[in-house]
């Protein structure tokens, strides 16, 4: 069976269901790099990020498209990312923020095993 | 000594128009300290009402402000400076509360380089001109500088009284009006240095709103009145305002963070000296500001030849550093500066383990005996290689990652090998061997034989995927400001083409 490069906690399925039907639209997922709310999964109403035309795609939760930039993707591959959610408080524009919430992302390592049959990415 | 807790109003609306004015929809959110995890007050949670209300007050303080000569502008930036310097304690104390971090730093840099950010630009604008071109002998060409008129600016958390200073200081001396949104985790400190500096500051000329990046800082940014957005943070949120800003074609200016190399070369260890000791401090300044730092020297590459001997002053003195309560001031490293940042790099600690670097001290989070919910992690060391990801993500927490090089040419290669440009220190006793290095790391401020350093005159800023323009120095006034052109002739004969 193919691996997954990115999934979700409970938690952070139900903050998703949340935030649609707060929002009414579409969600995606952009992981960010760089200063203070940086290395974190940016949440933003479908269409309000310009997703980049090399930007990749590395999976979908429930229902939302992740992705993030090539840079990063370089030293992100070799990771499986689990999205959770705690309590505090981001500062950059993810639509999760004004609940006093934060999405975080947690990467480990993937085996060997599941390195070899990680689902193929979609490279449109 | 130890400082005790500063006291704080229950709440704090925005600044508007020189005067204090609750949201609009009456909507507050709770600040809390990282040094205790307690809620300290309450700020505004504004919204694209509160948004509207700050740019339009900005404008109508620009009718004035933008034709203010430049003696009476200077005047009011030192002013700030005075009355900030007056209350520097106060503000440090506030300062510590409001984003965690040890008030030794507070009082010894965040507070006086704010301030000398205000006197510098009081001065630089004195001292200044525009120019004029005798293009021939009946055309005179004049290059003005003239303000933009109202800019927004989104600042970070790790440095709030710093950073706003680093924007507001060059935006106002150019002769424009400022609507500010501070962020979620410091919007505090803000708030009190405009208790402090309201009868100084002409009205409407600085606006300050709180609130979440998503319901205030978008409208914001994408208010079709605003002329310019000057942005600190991460790559994400850069793209989202870049896109923002080619709505209204505007001008932005970002900084967006870094992985910055501080490279040790082997001559630091030719002598046991006093510039050895200041190299030793070099590389423990990772944990300046518990390495909230968008230029935190997070990867240390140090010369083969003298990684054995190094290292072992290196941990000698990161296990000097002091933890404990923040106001006391001898302590060294207070508090991560938010719940989800101390979750966030705890997690790389995990993935430095799991990725199999060796941990020479520290991953652990610290156990604060003063304030045992506030959110404290030890100062870490892990050696490794540069393709793991510990040194290419930045972590932003106090976690540095050491690797080994054999020659000049791998350290230049391991410095560069970063989607990041932003700083980086170089330590050697070689003129040489430094002038090679400075000047080929892609990076927009080197520091050679030094680290941290942040003067008013002397330019910041990123290549690569670490922003678009520079902060502090004089150029940065010309971020704020157009350039008209006056062309002039005193030919009283037709050109002749009609």
């Amino acid at each position: 069976m193919a691996v997954s490069r990115v999934d979700a906690t409970e938690a952070a399925k139900k903050l998703i269901d949340r935030l649609r039907e707060i929002h009414g639209t579409d969600l995606m997922f952009h992981q960010s790099g760089g200063c203070c709310d940086g290395s974190a999964p940016m949440c933003f109403e479908l269409g309000d990020f310009m997703v980049g035309s090399r930007d990749i795609k590395v999976g979908n939760i429930h229902g939302c498209d992740f992705y993030m930039s090539p840079e990063q993707f370089e030293y992100m591959q070799h990771s499986h990312i689990t999205i959770d959610v705690v309590a505090g408080r981001g500062s950059s524009f993810s639509i999760e923020i004004p609940l006093g919430v934060r999405f975080i992302s947690i990467s480990r390592l993937f085996t060997d095993d599941e390195y070899k049959n990680l689902d193929p990415l979609d490279m449109e | 000594m130890s400082y005790t807790k500063p006291e704080f109003k229950t709440q704090y609306e925005n600044f508007i128009g020189g005067a204090w004015v609750a949201p609009v929809d009456r909507n507050y959110f709770e600040a809390i300290s990282p040094i205790d995890n307690r809620v300290m007050t309450k700020v505004a949670q504004s919204n694209k009402k509160d948004v509207n209300l700050a740019v339009e007050a900005a404008w109508k303080a620009f009718e004035t402000w933008g034709k203010t000569s430049v003696a009476q502008r200077s005047e009011v930036l030192n002013n700030i400076a005075d009355a900030m310097q007056k209350h520097l304690e106060t503000l440090a104390i506030i300062e510590s509360w409001d984003n965690g971090k040890a008030i030794r730093e507070t009082i010894n840099a965040d507070l006086p380089l704010a301030i000398d950010h205000f006197r510098y630009f009081a001065g630089v604008i004195r001292s200044e001109s525009g120019s004029v071109s005798d293009l021939d002998a009946n055309t005179v060409s004049s290059e003005i500088h003239e303000p933009l008129g109202v800019v927004a600016q989104i600042i970070p958390w790790n440095f709030p009284l710093l950073m706003a200073a680093w924007k507001i200081a060059p935006a106002i001396a150019a002769g424009n009006c400022v609507v500010l949104k501070a962020a979620e985790q410091t919007p505090v400190s803000i708030m009190c240095l405009m208790e402090i500096i309201e009868a100084v500051v002409p009205d409407g000329v600085i606006n300050i709103i709180n609130g979440f990046g998503p319901e205030a800082g978008k409208p914001l940014a994408l208010h079709p009145d605003i002329k310019k957005i000057g942005f600190t943070g991460e790559t994400t949120t850069g793209k989202l305002i870049m896109q923002y800003a080619s709505e209204n074609i505007i001008p932005v200016t970002l900084e967006l963070g870094g992985k910055s190399p501080n490279i040790f070369l082997e001559s630091i260890m030719d002598a046991d000296d006093a510039f050895f000791d200041k190299a030793i401090e070099g590389l423990v300044l990772f944990a300046f500001n518990q390495g909230e730092v968008c230029t935190c020297p997070s990867r240390a590459l140090i010369q083969e030849s003298i990684y054995e001997p190094f290292m072992a002053r290196v941990l000698e003195r990161v296990k000097a550093i002091k933890m404990g309560d923040p106001l006391d001031t001898t302590t060294m490293m207070g508090a991560q500066a938010s719940q989800d940042q101390y979750e966030k790099i705890l997690n790389y600690i995990e993935i430095g383990k799991s990725e199999g670097a060796e941990l020479l001290i520290g991953g652990n989070a610290y156990n604060n005996a003063t304030y045992p919910e506030g959110f404290y992690i030890e100062p870490t060391i892990f050696k490794g290689h540069n393709n793991m990801r510990i040194f290419q993500e930045e972590i932003f927490g106090p976690v540095l990652s050491v690797t080994t090089f054999k020659d000049e040419h791998e350290a230049l290669e391991i410095a560069n090998d970063t989607m990041y440009g932003l700083g980086a220190g170089v330590w050697t006793r070689d003129i040489h061997q430094m002038q090679t290095f400075t000047r080929s790391i892609e990076a927009g401020r080197i520091w050679a034989n030094c680290y941290h350093l942040y003067p008013a005159h002397a330019s910041f800023g990123g290549y690569k995927k670490s922003g678009i323009g520079r902060e502090t120095h004089m150029m940065m006034l010309n971020n704020y400001r157009h350039t008209k052109n006056i062309l002039m002739s005193f030919d009283k004969n037709a050109l002749g083409f009609f």
